[in-house]
């Protein structure tokens, strides 16, 4: 149990290149925070800073109130989980378990380690593969025991480096279901670093997300999404991303190349200073076929026609896609940002989402809504979201703190019972420990075993 | 998959090389069962099996040469090829891991010593062994010997310890290892095939050298079978000693047989199979 506090981090290499640079991030105890970013941007400098992989340049690191920048990483009593495991591959899944245990000299006897990996197994459904050796194990089973190893010992802190990276996406989504249940249940400090979005926004109380080894902001995945602060935090979270549509004001309305936009009083208010030209910020869900807006919504927003170039239909949803001319002011700016996002250039198209059910097809000319109260206006030389209403974010952030502790309590209590329950003698984890038992006979079963079949294992 | 056609043709190449190499060894071995009469017969199996030869290394009037030689030869060999590895491991390791000024320069010296002719130095070390008393000891073979095996033994090392994943030591030192622990614990058994093969392609240069082992010998002190093997003479001075030169030779390719015999199963690659994503 630990809070880690980084104080003004900065992680300069020889050349000077600084790969972190002035972040400064608090952890609460308990928390489950996410470092996300494109490749390059030092989320996983700043992780190894932490736990003592890589020396400190300049700034201050505290576990619990404890300065620790100079000690070693054995000293900080730090669990981490690697992007590629790093199992050691001469011993079996019983001895990888033990061997922070065994480090620890003296303090534990023979029959705790057994007791203590035991236990660890037990919750990660990996007790009928103690004694085979990594090689033989499938990339779920691998990352488990890499968990496994983590848990085992009491540390004050979980350190994850991209660990679901490795895995299909199947059993990604499982993985991610079972740390974050394992993160509730135990309750214990996390720091998460991943490019994954999906994973940002699932697992984390917090995110931050961080651009050339800067922190850009730091909320929850929730204010990330609904007030970023600017185009780069706007255009990272969420898929697909945000459509960046350059806009001229032209009274109470902007111009843009898709068609007018009636200004809506929100947004009138906060446009003073603003350029002649902006960035309109506009989410996919922001937009729907007209045919399908209910009439005590339509007077929200506008509505213009478009021309589809393509659309695509996912079942459960439609996206639609509508070229547009590109304005050449923006047109710098936008491919600057898709650099950014690790992306060649930013496309003149917007990506709208449309009712499953919508009869709009390619080369079609069709009427759509857009809810313009939900717009973000952003500054297109600063970047700045001018739109952004601090307090609202922040209530939405000081809520995910609410339900986080909520749900916490909620887990504890379930588990108490649970344990109980286990103990009056019922099995209720023999469903996957079949499972289990297939996936290791090869990868690819593992990938097709049922999904929530795997979540259940640590709930 | 290889087709019928690549098999046989690959089947054919494999025992032309085979034969090619082995021929000779089965060449001394039928002349080491031959009598000293049948030596020049021309033939090349003799006309009767007889353990003569053997007798007279092991027990005859070569026995005074061969056994010492023998001696010293598995003595300063394995002496040798123990420094060489302890010493190449710890320096392997360096190279591989860490990053210091003269990396480079250690690892061209390496392959330039490696490469300088061995005749051109083995006069002046004649001298120079003299007159500092290492001349006919073991130590005066042992560090010549290190000279040959050391560099191979390092480049061999290092290339073995680059394979091994860095995060694996990483993650020993946050699971609470010291760098000496992560080293033993966990980097030391994932090289050992790798300082396996070494240690045999070690053993191999000293146990065959001939040029130091004639030239900075002069007693059975310290001369190593193949020196030895030079100063072999038949029963009388008109006796043509091949028998029991052969005998000798056929005696000291048994250990390498065996070593590379016993050590096969550690040199099995893809111990490290299984640590990092597979």
């Amino acid at each position: 149990m630990a809070a880690i506090t980084m104080e003004h981090l900065v992680k300069k290499y020889d050349d000077g290149f600084p790969a972190v640079n002035d972040i400064s991030i608090d952890i609460a105890d308990g928390e489950f925070l996410i470092l996300v970013g494109p490749s390059g941007c030092g989320k996983s400098t700043l992780l190894r800073m932490v736990v003592g992989l890589e020396d400190i340049t300049s700034g201050d690191l505290l576990i619990n109130g404890e300065r620790v920048n100079e000690r070693q990483p054995r000293d900080r009593n730090l669990s981490m989980v690697f992007q590629n495991y790093a199992l050691y591959p001469h011993l079996s899944v019983y001895e990888n378990i033990a061997f922070p245990l065994r480090l620890a000299k003296g303090q534990f006897s023979e029959d705790e380690i057994d007791r203590k990996v035991r236990e660890a197994s037990a919750t990660l459904d990996l007790d009928e593969h103690l004694e085979r050796k990594p090689a033989n194990l499938s990339g779920g089973q691998r990352q488990r025991v890499a968990m496994g190893r983590a848990i085992v010992r009491d540390a004050d802190a979980f350190l994850f480096d991209e660990p679901l990276s490795n895995l299909d996406a199947k059993l990604r989504g499982q993985m991610r279901t079972e740390i974050a249940q394992l993160q509730r249940r135990m309750g214990i400090t996390s720091l998460y670093v991943t490019h994954d979005q999906t994973e940002a926004m699932t697992l984390g109380d917090r995110v931050a997300v961080l651009k050339r080894g800067q922190l850009q902001q730091i909320a929850s995945p929730r204010e990330l999404y609904e007030q970023p602060v600017n185009l780069f935090v706007a255009g990272f979270i969420g898929a697909p991303s945000m459509n960046f549509i350059p806009a001229r004001v032209d009274g109470a309305v902007f111009q843009t190349p898709i068609g007018d936009i009636e200004i809506p009083e929100r947004v009138r208010e906060r446009m003073g200073g603003a350029p002649e030209i902006v960035l309109l910020g506009l989410r996919p869900e922001h937009f729907e076929d007209a045919k399908f807006v209910d009439e005590a919504k339509a007077g929200h927003g506008t509505v213009f026609e478009a021309e589809f170039t393509h659309t695509e239909w996912l079942g459960n949803q439609q996206y639609g896609y509508i070229h547009y001319q590109q304005d050449e002011t923006v047109q710098h700016k936008l491919n600057e940002l898709a650099q950014e996002l690790d992306a060649d250039e930013m496309p003149a198209q917007v990506i709208v989402s449309l009712d499953a059910s919508s009869r709009i097809r390619g080369g079609s000319t069709s009427k759509i809504w857009l809810d313009s109260r939900r717009m973000h206006v952003f500054n297109p030389e600063t970047g700045e979201n001018l739109t952004r209403d601090a307090e609202a974010g922040a209530e939405l952030t000081r809520e995910a703190n609410e339900e986080r502790k909520s749900e916490i309590e909620r887990a504890r209590q379930r588990d108490g019972a649970r344990t109980s329950e286990r103990r009056s003698g019922q099995t209720t984890r023999t469903g996957t420990a079949d499972r289990d038992r297939a996936g290791a006979v090869g990868h690819d079963r593992a990938g097709t075993a049922d999904g929530a079949g795997g979540s259940s294992s640590v709930r | 998959m290889l087709s019928t056609k690549q098999k046989i043709g690959w089947t054919v190449v494999s025992v032309l090389v085979l034969v090619y190499a082995l021929f000779p060894v089965l060449s001394i071995l039928m002349t080491s069962f031959k009598s000293p009469a049948d030596l020049n017969a021309g033939t090349f199996l003799p006309s009767k099996f007889v353990t003569e030869n053997y007798e007279q290394i092991f027990v005859g009037d070569a026995k005074e040469l061969f056994l010492p030689a023998l001696r010293n030869s598995i003595g300063i060999s394995l002496i040798a090829t123990f420094i060489a590895v302890v010493l190449a491991t710890l320096c392997a390791y360096a190279i591989a891991r860490l990053d210091f000024p003269g990396k480079k320069l250690v690892l061209t010296t390496a392959l330039m010593v490696s490469m300088f002719p061995v005749i051109s130095i083995v006069t002046p070390l004649f001298n120079l062994w003299r007159q500092v008393g290492l001349y006919d000891t073991w130590l005066g073979l042992i560090i010549p010997y290190l000279s040959l095996t050391l560099p191979i033994s390092i480049w061999t090392l290092a290339a073995f310890f680059q394979q091994i994943p860095w995060d694996l030591e990483r993650a020993a030192q946050v699971d609470g290892a010291t760098t000496w622990q992560a080293f033993r614990k966990v980097i030391v058994p994932l090289t050992l095939p790798g300082v396996f093969t070494t240690a045999i392609i070690a053993f191999f240069i000293a146990w065959n050298d001939f040029v130091y082992g004639i030239g900075l010998t002069s007693t059975s002190a310290a001369r190593p079978v193949p020196a030895a093997l030079a100063f072999f003479t038949g029963a009388s001075q008109f006796e043509d000693p091949a028998g029991a030169i052969s005998a000798a030779a056929i005696i000291v390719t048994i250990p390498v047989v065996l070593l590379v015999l016993a050590f096969q199963r550690q040199i099995v690659s893809g111990l490290t199979q299984g640590a990092v994503k597979g």
